[in-house]
């Protein structure tokens, strides 16, 4: 695997990535854009129908690339699929911490927390927040460097 | 891979995009990733020439994959899915790629970085659809004949509306009678109709309609089938229970609410004087001479707003919504109180009046016709005492329009303005599988975009069942699942996106863990290749996802958001090449 130009300047503020959800997260974080509230645009967001359909693999895959952490923004007990949507949630969450610590990363390099259709402010805290102490925390490569 | 001929369209949206992000670099960017046929940007995607534009080029080169890196995919999904339809692109082989509300207007204050999140979204956004596959539509016949259940005013007018449109009808009440709550109604704000007469009319003509079955003392107990063709079990207690069987292309749920029930000593209420809103309306509408209430003259009525609503979140159970109605329900009595002969002196103790749109009108008229009204703060609802002696009940409270001074009125009636509760359904919410919500009522996908549909296909949410509201919100929503059922029954046909769970049958080893885990019943055990394997049913599948974690040799995969597809787009973002 090759990095490009771009992909290898050193990022000062830490790359997270965001699963969120088609119907209730994402109206949220775009609510926050269309709210002009800033964060890191180093956040990026990839959309699914649930996080219960996350893959804790993803998530170690995500960190191992080069992402300093993954951020879940769940539905809580909005979720139009899953009455106990936030239980399996955490349950993917758990493994992933598992996945990560066994591969020598910080389990704090996952986290997760509900983020309805209107949460837009909340997002973008979350955002600020885990920016931070992803910062105190380091850049996930350190581990495999 | 890069056999692929993908075209990529970068939207300017004006300057919504193009001031912050440099387009061009974008394009530039996209225009050397493997794959990709065509790259360009455009001042506005959406517009009918750019749109003509892609079919050309679609044509031209041959593409097999698009991209359109624009607005949310909430605004546009469904309109690029269609230009690649007329550009003979599979729709299923298109991407939004959001990057205004997740990245040029979020980022406004960073021009290179957005830039270079724009470049990497898009990289993610081509790599997902290097991976698509064409995919077609589930198509599946539908039945033209449509289960209302509950027969209030909702479910009423949406029976006689799907009746009109030409499906046959089952509707089906719990109670022994049609109407619900309003049926009970006398006059109704803002047009001063007869809630009961409303009814009676819409009754006789749902009962005059020949295409309309109506089953009272009946109740839906279970449903089979899958989307177009459900099996519905209706329970029907008569002289002795007995069930039969109905086939529906459609469900329009309309059970409605329950009104709050105060507790015990809750705002007083429990003693005499004391009463709800209901309770309220009901002796208001009874009286023709001066008010009077258990043979006392009445001179003076305090009410307490917001009972049962608003709730504070670390109260057990509380109900934290707001009831919407009973703002307008409250002012709208005062002034039937207004009407009556003899003067009422009238208060009201409110956290904040929401008589929304044109029923600001009956707040207005109410002041203007003496009502007094008195702001309690929020964490500081107001007291209802009763002096043991004279039997006077005294409301205390703290007045905000007033710099907070403590105001303490004697009063012969304390009416508690309160809201509306999801109504115990439990058996309906288990037949159905229907979503039920943080409130308890039941869930709409999506509050403005998809209003009245459930993540159970064919199966529509109307009226208080959904949340608090009026009768004439409640008929509007019965009316749009009206228009819901249409979409997809009266074609004969229905077309649902193939974006379901697919389990990969030379890897899976069944173990059961998948069927454990799906609540919709999609998932079950078969044969293949002299194996054990699982099996999903399309049309059940509701594409949550939840299965594909839970599977342990990773078998399962969910259509549009493949294991491979999510992989390639987080290599996309951190620019790992492929």
């Amino acid at each position: 695997m090759t990095a490009t130009a771009t992909g290898e300047s050193q990022a000062i503020a830490p790359r997270i990535l965001v699963f969120s959800t088609n119907n209730i997260s994402d109206p949220g974080i775009d609510l926050a854009g269309s709210s002009h509230m800033h964060y890191s645009p180093n956040v990026m967001v990839i959309s699914l129908p649930c996080t219960s359909g996350i893959k804790p693999s993803w998530i170690l895959y995500a960190v191992q690339q080069g992402f300093d952490g993954v951020f879940i923004a769940a539905d809580g007990e909005e979720c139009a699929y899953l009455p106990d949507c936030a239980e399996r949630t955490a349950g993917v969450m758990t493994d992933a911490q598992e996945l990560l610590s066994e591969a020598g990363y910080e389990p704090q390099r996952v986290r997760m927390a509900a983020v309805c259709s209107v949460c837009a402010e909340p997002f973008t805290n979350y955002m600020h927040e885990y920016s931070r102490s992803l910062a105190d925390l380091g850049p996930s490569r350190k581990a495999t460097a | 891979m890069s056999a692929r001929k993908i075209g990529v369209y970068v939207c300017q949206c004006g300057g919504n995009i193009g001031d912050y992000v440099d387009v061009d670099r974008v394009v530039e960017a996209a225009s050397k990733e493997p794959g990709v046929a065509v790259a360009k940007t455009a001042m506005f995607t959406c517009s009918d020439s750019t749109q003509q534009e892609i079919v050309a080029d679609a044509r031209e080169q041959g593409l097999d994959g698009l991209v359109v890196a624009s607005c949310s995919p909430k605004l546009h999904t469904y309109t690029f899915r269609d230009v690649a339809r007329r550009a003979d692109i599979n729709p299923f082989q298109y991407t939004q790629v959001n990057v205004r509300e997740q990245c040029s207007w979020t980022h406004t204050d960073d021009h290179e970085g957005a830039t270079e999140k724009a470049l990497r979204l898009v990289r993610a956004g081509i790599n997902r659809t290097r991976l698509t596959e064409p995919l077609e539509s589930i198509v599946v016949e539908t039945t033209p004949q449509s289960l209302v259940v509950g027969g209030g005013i909702a479910g009423l007018r949406a029976a006689l509306g799907l009746a009109q449109i030409g499906l046959s009808v089952f509707l089906v009440e719990k109670e022994d009678r049609l109407g619900g709550w309003v049926s009970e109604f006398k006059e109704m704000y803002p047009h001063g109709r007869n809630g009961g007469e409303l009814v009676t009319q819409l009754e006789s003509a749902v009962r005059a309609h020949p295409d309309i079955t109506v089953f009272t003392s009946a109740e839906l107990i279970a449903k089979s089938g899958s989307f177009g063709n459900y099996q519905a079990t209706i329970a029907i207690q008569g002289e002795r229970l007995e069930t039969i069987q109905v086939q529906v292309g459609s469900i329009v749920v309309a059970t409605g609410f329950d009104t709050y029930q105060p507790a015990d000593g809750e705002f007083g209420y429990g003693q005499d004087g004391v009463i709800t809103i209901a309770e309220f309306k009901k002796l208001v509408e009874a009286s023709s001479g001066p008010l009077e209430y258990n043979g006392r003259p009445v001179k003076t009525v305090a009410y307490v707003y917001c009972v049962g609503s608003r709730q504070p979140q670390y109260e057990e159970g509380a109900n934290t919504y707001c009831s919407r109605y009973c703002c307008n329900a409250a002012t709208h009595a005062s002034l039937q109180v207004n009407a009556l002969p003899g003067r009422v002196h009238q208060y009201h103790f409110y956290r904040d009046m929401r008589t929304y749109g044109s029923f600001e009108l009956l707040y207005a008229e109410s002041l203007e016709k003496g009502s007094a009204y008195v702001k309690y703060p929020d964490e500081e609802p107001p007291t209802i005492e009763k002096d043991p002696q004279s039997g006077r009940l005294t409301v205390t409270a703290r007045d905000l329009l007033s710099e907070g001074e403590e105001l303490a009125l004697d009063a012969d009636l304390v009416v508690l303005v309160t809201g509306m509760v999801p109504r115990e359904n439990q058996g309906l919410t288990k037949a159905l599988k229907l979503p039920v919500g943080q409130s308890g009522f039941f869930n709409e996908i999506h509050p403005k975009l998809r209003p009245v549909e459930t993540v159970v296909d064919g199966v529509y949410i109307a009226g208080c069942c959904q949340a608090p509201r009026n009768s004439s919100e409640s008929v509007q929503s019965g009316l749009a699942a009206v228009s819901q059922s249409a979409a997809i029954l009266k074609r004969g046909f229905a077309e649902l996106d193939p974006l379901v769970a697919t389990v990969d049958l030379d890897v899976c080893e069944w173990c059961g863990a998948c069927q454990d885990t799906c609540p919709y019943d999609a998932i079950s055990q078969d044969q293949h290749a002299g194996k054990e394997v699982a099996v999903i049913a399309k049309t059940a599948c509701k594409g949550c996802g939840g299965c594909v974690p839970v599977c342990p040799v990773g078998a399962i995969d969910l259509q549009g958001y493949t294991d491979a597809q999510i992989r390639s787009m987080i290599d996309g973002m951190l620019g790992v090449g492929v």
